[in-house]
């Protein structure tokens, strides 16, 4: 979830210096190419769970891919977000989002963007938005008809990356 | 009651019809229910106790605030509480309440007159101090405040007849709070100093005795969805007086919030005897309208 906001400064650094950057091999098309970094799924922020209950109750890979697309589907047209999606790489965040998930969930994934800290570093987020990303993630997982109980095991896990994320 | 009660809604109602629907772009900072209802002292926490949690949806740079009233319908009399609460950066909370104590028909066997009434007011201020209840789910450590309760009863004169010392008196408490997300739990515990006799409707300190003591309010409550927290809440407290005996304090509640702006909480509420009528247990409603 974090890495929702980690493409601002890194799209913005591409533009500076196109020259310093180098594709992933685990982009898609159309995502903007960002520094290398150290891959590592510890960046995810969370351990995963140990039990598949939960991943199935997302319905699987499949599952969180629709329920990733929708949060950032409603977090895109959000007023509240704007000001932290409207430049962000969303081809790349829906990727990462997908990859974190899955991995948290104890999907078969792996994860593959940047630790929260840096991902969010110099964006500025606030409590509040934050927590509307939650509201999103809540509204999504609904839709999608997650049961509250193991919608709440994510939040669980989401909710402690508020100390890398939160800026101010 | 239920009239009243029902007037006070569609005030309220009214109030928040325009923030209701706005919950899209509503800028509030903090997730449902994640500042407590408005308990019968005014401050944030369940019915009858304080939780560490501020009360309101104000983030940090951001102030909440809201309204209550509580009727509490017992078989001999009946409790009401009204107030206001301020949720300042999520960091402070200042509270004032209401409080009506009407003895209706038991006034006159008590020998205070027909719908004699106690009224006090309660001042309330709490500071967090430690933690987060909602976002430390990868540590077992509580979120904890420090509160104080100023209380001041209007009959001084039946307080010392019944033996009470005085009829203003000041509450201490530490409170404790977890939110168990990958339970859906809540949990809260609450150590109060405190002199006072039926949390101050009967005054402070007594005939038997007049020391302040440490009580004991315990709230577990189940979250049902991110609407509905389903619980029940036990609260000691000391027993001063002479002339009658005072009980802990013990309830079974369900706080549903409507939006971001209006949440009812209805409970089964025991207060046990109270000043020689026993068993009073019944039926606690309250509504709590703010942003």
């Amino acid at each position: 979830m974090r890495s929702t906001f980690g493409l601002t400064l890194s799209a913005l650094l591409v533009l500076a210096s196109p020259a310093a950057a180098q594709p992933t091999p685990w982009a898609q098309p159309g995502e903007t190419a960002i520094d290398p970094y150290a891959v590592d799924n510890a960046n995810a922020g969370a351990r995963p769970l140990a039990d598949g209950a939960v991943f199935e109750a997302f319905g699987g890979a499949d599952g969180v891919s629709r329920i990733v697309d929708d949060l950032v589907d409603r977090s895109v047209r959000d007023p509240r977000l704007e000001e932290i999606f409207k430049p962000t790489d969303l081809v790349r965040l829906r990727r990462t989002l997908k990859e974190q998930v899955c991995f948290i969930l104890g999907g078969p994934c792996a994860y593959t963007g940047r630790d929260m800290a840096s991902s969010h570093k110099d964006l500025g987020v606030t409590t509040a938005e934050f927590n509307a990303l939650v509201e999103n993630l809540q509204g999504a997982m609904d839709a999608a008809g997650v049961p509250f109980r193991a919608q709440n095991r994510l939040l669980a896990k989401l909710a402690p990356m508020k100390g890398d994320v939160v800026e101010r | 009651m239920f009239r009243r009660l029902a007037a006070v809604t569609g005030l309220w109602l009214v109030f928040t019809a325009g923030g209701a629907g706005a919950q899209d772009t509503d800028r509030s900072g903090k997730l449902l229910l994640t500042g407590g209802v408005s308990s019968v002292e005014g401050a944030g926490g369940g019915g009858l106790a304080p939780w560490a949690l501020i009360t309101g949806y104000g983030s940090p740079g951001q102030v909440g605030a809201n309204v209550h009233a509580t009727v509490v319908d017992l078989p001999d009399y009946q409790f009401r509480s009204g107030g206001i609460a301020l949720g300042l950066q999520d960091r402070l909370e200042l509270s004032y309440a209401r409080q009506t104590f009407d003895t209706g028909a038991t006034g006159a066997q008590l020998g205070l007159g027909q719908g004699f009434t106690f009224r006090q007011d309660v001042l309330g201020a709490k500071l967090r101090v430690l933690g987060d209840a909602v976002y430390d789910q990868d540590r077992w450590t509580p979120q904890v405040a420090i509160g104080a309760q100023w209380k001041s009863n209007n009959q001084p004169g039946v307080i010392a007849a019944i033996g009470g010392r005085d009829h203003e008196g000041v509450d201490y408490y530490v409170a404790a709070t977890k939110i168990l997300l990958d339970h859906s739990v809540l949990l809260n515990g609450t150590v109060r100093a405190t002199r006072a006799n039926q949390g101050g409707l009967l005054g402070f300190g007594g005939d038997r005795k007049d020391d302040y003591s440490l009580q004991f309010e315990g709230s577990a409550g189940v979250l049902l969805s991110k609407r509905l927290l389903v619980g029940a809440e036990y609260r000691t407290k000391p027993d001063n007086l002479g002339f009658a005996r005072e009980d802990d304090w013990f309830d079974l509640f369900a706080a549903y919030a409507v939006n971001k702006n209006l949440s009812i909480t209805a409970a089964y509420a025991d207060l046990g005897d109270i000043a020689t009528f026993e068993d009073q247990r019944g039926l606690y409603l309250s509504i709590q309208a703010g942003f």
